[in-house]
């Protein structure tokens, strides 16, 4: 059980809340809001370090800065195109990649979405897709699972990594696909 | 520009879990920056670790809200990203970070026949480096003792298995032994990353490794 904005207790959070607390921060700087993603994700964004070998002293000094990042570049968080979930997920892997070799980290270059209002199709889309995936996950055999698992705790190296995930990725891909091509028709 | 050849949902996997040499990272991000087929599939990847990190939670110390929310500061308003496009935007943005410049500013080294390269700087693990190769040039016959990603930036070439254009990236490994030819009418220039040495079939080039790095 956690509080939410309105201190009302929430129960069964689904994505799409998480989606509209993430809003919450970003539009209005909702400490409540920040407070209700923090006893979800926090939690988890320790576990996922320490599962990738960072110690638990590490990984808890991570997991707050994961969310102060979370909190400071709320700005850039775009519903249409990820969930609450996955943006915390690229934060973590950013800061693991950080600590774990020092080393620079190349991104692809970052696109200028503009002031277009987000798609509220792909909102809600994006919203469930963690809850989806984590159920498709939970219907694998063990031990694809756990491949899965080792390959994004870092165990694994891209030429030990399975080329088939048997997960259905195939529509989160297509929605992002249209959304970008949608873009690049806008910027032509 | 029409790309045929993509990444591999394994170089994806490992690039989306922050898994992979940063050589190899560069050339994904160069690739993707070029390619909005694995720009989208790089964000299902992204999800799929969204979803691996419901399922880990492990408590924090009591007070760790309050030390995160001493940590918040005044959020920073989100950059204009068309920012980024500096003036040398002649190559994709992650490679004007590692040249420092556009094509114009890559120092290169003649490897001879006309060939050049420009070693990139990442840490160890895998090596990068830019390769310019003459119109009709071949490079020597090699094979490859772990992975070597090539990604076409300019012109084309053809090896054994296919044509390469701009954006297109190959993937060789051990299995392949190949002697990529650029084609006539324009210098093919290629970004290629390389986790083991190459196996060049030739003596001469074999004596020159240890000297050019390659």
């Amino acid at each position: 059980m956690r509080r939410g904005m309105d201190n009302k207790v929430i129960e069964n959070v689904t994505e799409t809340d998480f989606t509209a607390l993430m809003l919450a921060v970003r539009d209005r700087q909702d400490k409540a809001a920040f407070a209700a993603l923090f006893q979800h994700f926090a939690p988890r964004v320790k576990g996922f370090l320490m599962k990738s070998g960072t110690d638990a002293a590490l990984a808890e000094d991570c997991a707050q800065d994961v969310m102060a990042v979370l909190w400071n570049k709320a700005a850039l968080y775009d519903p249409a195109r990820a969930s609450v979930a996955t943006w915390v997920f690229t934060i973590a892997r950013n800061r693991r990649i950080d600590i774990a070799r020092k080393a620079r980290r190349p991104e692809p270059e970052a696109l200028d979405w503009g002031e277009t209002e987000p798609d509220q199709a792909d909102v809600y889309e994006a919203g469930q897709e963690t809850a989806r995936l984590v159920a498709a996950m939970a219907n694998l055999p063990e031990k694809q699972r756990v491949l899965i698992q080792r390959a994004y705790y870092g165990e694994l190296s891209h030429s030990e990594i399975a080329a088939e995930t048997g997960l259905p990725l195939g529509t989160i891909k297509s929605r992002i696909r249209l959304a970008l091509d949608r873009l690049r028709q806008s910027m032509s | 520009m029409s790309i045929r050849h993509h990444l591999s949902d394994p170089l994806l996997i490992a690039y989306a879990a922050g898994n992979l040499p940063e050589a190899f990272g560069l050339v994904v991000a160069t690739h993707i920056s070029m390619c909005d087929t694995c720009r989208a599939q790089l964000a299902a990847f992204e999800a799929l670790g969204g979803a691996v990190i419901e399922g880990e939670a492990v408590a924090l110390a009591d007070g760790a809200l309050a030390a995160a929310m001493a940590r918040l500061e005044v959020p920073e308003v989100a950059k204009p990203l068309a920012m980024l496009k500096l003036k040398h935007n002649d190559l994709p943005a992650p490679l004007l970070d590692y040249i420092g410049g556009g094509l114009a500013e890559v120092k290169w080294r003649s490897l001879g026949m006309g060939v050049r390269q420009a070693i990139l700087p990442t840490t160890k693990g895998a090596t990068a480096r830019l390769l310019y190769i003459p119109a009709g040039q071949a490079v020597p016959d090699h094979g490859h003792c772990g992975t070597e990603l090539t990604l076409v930036l300019r012109g084309a070439f053809r090896d054994a298995t296919d044509r390469f254009g701009p954006g297109d990236v190959e993937i060789a490994t051990e299995e392949l032994e190949h002697t990529p030819v650029a084609e006539a009418g324009e210098a093919c220039i290629c970004l290629a990353a390389t986790d083991a040495p190459l196996r060049f079939s030739a003596l001469i080039p074999r004596l020159l490794q240890p000297l050019f790095r390659i």
